[in-house]
């Protein structure tokens, strides 16, 4: 009797999480992929006279894929992400170093104001950059430089993405350091080792798991770009409407109203993130080998 | 920004969950008879004409809210009309009119409102009634006019131009004596504006016969507007932000820009957009193309729509007569919202002769709107499917601005993915 209750067990704690995903992961999904396979099509009339769904097979996969304007906003995404992920997890890694280093003061003040960027809403975030950005309300000079350049723009939206994320990455890394076992620092220390050589030989491939995923999280960050391009559209002509790919999604389906077109986008792009994710795991669990 | 493993999944459910847009219809008439309404407007102080009405009829409440303005209201309702849950009352814009029949948004209120549309004349009826069917009742229309600081033309000693070249002389002039004062601002972020410029130039976007679509984004009379804008954007005598945006605001309530070429609407929005600059404007007729010629375009002007949704379309309906015929409505609308109505009672209110509230120095201002107003041109027709358009419209000017590139090429662009987009849904393009 009571080991059978014991192997119900199992399932009945995953079973919220089942019932979650299902409801708003899977379901959707699978209504997703039924309306990428089909188009609205009018009926007659000059005004259409309303509208029915028709079957077309694979037809919204070869416009999306057809729109150049889908692949400019996919460069666009690799280009922020160039500048973000990089930038995101080594600062995160030279705060968490420092962070580290015995004898340093304010350490609990400043690791509370470097991680709480992270709990700022993305979009509140966006607009208070955007607002420095903006020449007319600039404090940071923006009548100076033009923060919405062609080339500056991708500057500008992974400054904000890097802001909000640096934070969450460092505490990461920060409790990974902490784990090292102490014996040694202290027998690198007999052997005479300076602080800089300590982070540099020791710490940083200790910690190379931690980083790496960090690294994971914020390829996966970049891939779902929308908050903080999509917040500083309005403010500037630097920003289209179609700037990343799940702006073009959002455009396609609320704006445009061809909900059909934007399933087939995101049903590929959920291919390719899983791809990359794949890829990614795979990575990550060789170096923590 | 947030990793997630569940990448996927947030992925799908953020671009396709539709979410509800709060104050939606579905309303059950309650035991009493009492039958609640919901409206959906952004014009400022619609609130206190809604009161009216609510004091009036006990037995039909409005509720208004105002979710968001102008094409992102049209976005609002197309989406709320998937998921079944719209208001039963819209204002719309007359050119997202046609496009949100064709989606079976707004519902045919030609039964309702056979009173009501014999207060318009054809040509504003124009605009909401197609096909012989009755889609919205017309609440104003908002002919192009040239609004410039009084005080800055003072300051420099410029004259309000009567014509487009006299317009970019004075834009030069300006620009020669105070390089921080802009003479207008080339706007990007709204079509509304410079359809309105199209119309004023004999453009014709959409014309149809029979059910063929005639798609002419791209015509010489286009370029010719176009043309004409890009030299003054290359000679750098105006501005190119967004309007409405906070560089903008900041901009038009500094003093930085010196006109605001809009809608008869506008004095009711600068009181938001530049409060210190109270007074300080008065309104001309557009400059003309050629020297006399007193053709003007629109931008906006809106009709008040019943959404298939409602299951009370006979009071919604009875609701947007009254309040764009009816003359304590009217009035009142005048009063706080600054529209010029589009029935015909209601431009010879008395109100009419008192200037807008931000235009104290202007007394004749709404003589000036009703002397324009018989020459404003709209298009044939708006076509099914303007939101594509005016987002392109948006990106492909904003690009245009941004690197420098030909207006006339963005025009092609435009009028490309406006015939494929028609194409695909199955409509009739010539």
């Amino acid at each position: 009797m009571a080991a059978r209750n014991r192997a119900k067990l199992p399932y009945l704690l995953v079973a919220p999480a089942v019932a979650l995903l299902t409801l708003f992961v899977v379901a959707p999904g699978v209504y997703a992929l039924v309306l990428s396979f089909q188009a609205r099509k009018v009926v007659g009339g000059l005004l259409g006279g309303g509208s029915r769904l028709v079957f077309v097979g694979f037809d919204n996969y070869g416009t999306a894929l057809a729109d150049p304007e889908l692949w400019s906003s996919i460069v666009r995404m690799l280009l922020v992400a160039l500048l973000f992920i990089p930038a995101t997890v080594g600062f995160a890694l030279l705060f968490a170093l420092l962070l580290d280093v015995p004898r340093v003061r304010l350490a609990r003040s400043t690791r509370l104001a470097i991680f709480l960027p992270y709990a700022v809403p993305g979009v509140i975030a966006s607009l208070m950059w955007g607002f420095m950005y903006l020449p007319a309300t600039s404090p940071i000079g923006g009548d100076h430089i033009d923060f919405f350049g062609s080339v500056t723009v991708f500057f500008s939206v992974a400054n904000v993405a890097v802001w909000g994320s640096v934070g969450f990455n460092m505490i990461v890394i920060f409790t990974a350091l902490r784990a090292l076992p102490s014996e040694l620092y202290e027998a690198a220390r007999i052997d005479g080792c300076s602080e800089l050589r300590m982070a540099l030989r020791i710490k940083v491939p200790l910690v190379l798991p931690a980083i790496a995923m960090c690294t994971l999280f914020t390829a996966l960050a970049s891939l779902q770009l929308f908050n903080e391009p999509n917040t500083l559209r309005p403010l500037s002509n630097a920003v289209s409407s179609t700037w990343v790919p799940l702006m073009k999604i959002y455009q396609d389906a609320f704006v445009d109203s061809d909900v059909n077109k934007a399933a087939a986008t995101s049903v590929l792009f959920v291919i390719a993130a899983l791809a990359v994710s794949f890829v990614a795991s795979r990575t990550v669990s060789r170096v923590n080998r | 920004m947030r990793s997630q493993w569940r990448l996927a999944g947030a992925l799908v459910a953020g671009a396709l969950l539709v979410t509800g847009c709060g104050g939606g219809g579905g309303d059950q008439a309650a035991s009493d008879g009492k039958v609640n309404l919901t409206f959906w407007d952004w014009d400022p102080n619609m609130d206190k004409v809604v009161a009216i009405w609510n004091q009036a009829h006990p037995d039909i409440h409005v509720t208004l809210s105002n979710p968001a303005g102008g094409d992102q209201l049209v976005s609002k309702m197309i989406t709320a009309h998937e998921a079944g849950n719209g208001p039963d009352i819209a204002k719309v814009e007359y050119q997202s009119l046609p496009a949100l029949v064709a989606k079976g948004v707004v519902t045919d209120i030609t039964q309702y409102t056979g009173d009501a549309v014999k207060d318009f004349d054809d040509n504003t009826l124009k605009a909401t009634k197609f096909e012989g069917k009755v889609y919205g009742v017309p609440q104003d229309v908002a002919p192009l006019m040239l609004f410039y600081r009084t005080d800055i033309f003072d300051q420099y000693g410029l004259k309000p131009p009567t014509t487009w070249d006299e317009f970019a002389q004075t834009a030069q002039q300006l620009h020669d004596k105070a390089p921080s004062v802009a003479m207008t601002n080339f706007d990007a972020a709204d079509p509304g504006w410079f359809t309105g410029l199209m119309q004023q130039g004999g453009a014709d976007w959409w014309s149809a016969s029979g059910t063929t679509w005639k798609v002419a984004i791209n015509s010489a009379a286009s370029k010719k507007v176009a043309d004409y804008w890009q030299g003054l954007v290359t000679a750098g005598t105006v501005a190119k932000n967004p309007s409405f945006s906070p560089q903008w605001n900041k901009q038009m309530n500094e003093g930085q820009i010196a006109t605001w070429i809009s809608g008869a609407w506008a004095p009711a929005q600068l009181g938001g957009i530049a409060p210190n600059t109270k007074g300080k404007w008065a309104v001309a007729p557009l400059p003309a193309w050629t020297a006399g010629d007193k053709t003007t375009g629109i931008w906006g002007g809106s009709a008040t729509t019943v959404t298939a949704d409602s299951k009370h379309a006979a009071q919604a309906a009875q609701f947007a007569s009254w309040l764009n015929t009816d003359d304590k409505a009217v009035t009142a609308q005048i009063q706080n919202i600054n529209v010029y109505p589009a029935a015909t009672s209601g431009r010879s209110l008395p109100i009419l002769s008192s200037p807008p509230a931000f235009f104290p120095n202007q007394a004749n201002y709404y003589d000036l709107v009703k002397q324009v107003a018989p020459s404003s041109h709209s298009f044939s027709m708006w076509g099914p499917n303007v939101t594509v358009t005016f987002s392109g419209y948006t990106d492909k000017f904003g690009a245009a601005l941004q690197n420098n590139t030909s207006f006339a090429a963005a025009l092609d662009d435009i009028q490309n993915a406006t015939v494929a987009d028609m194409k695909k849904l199955g409509f009739t393009v010539s």
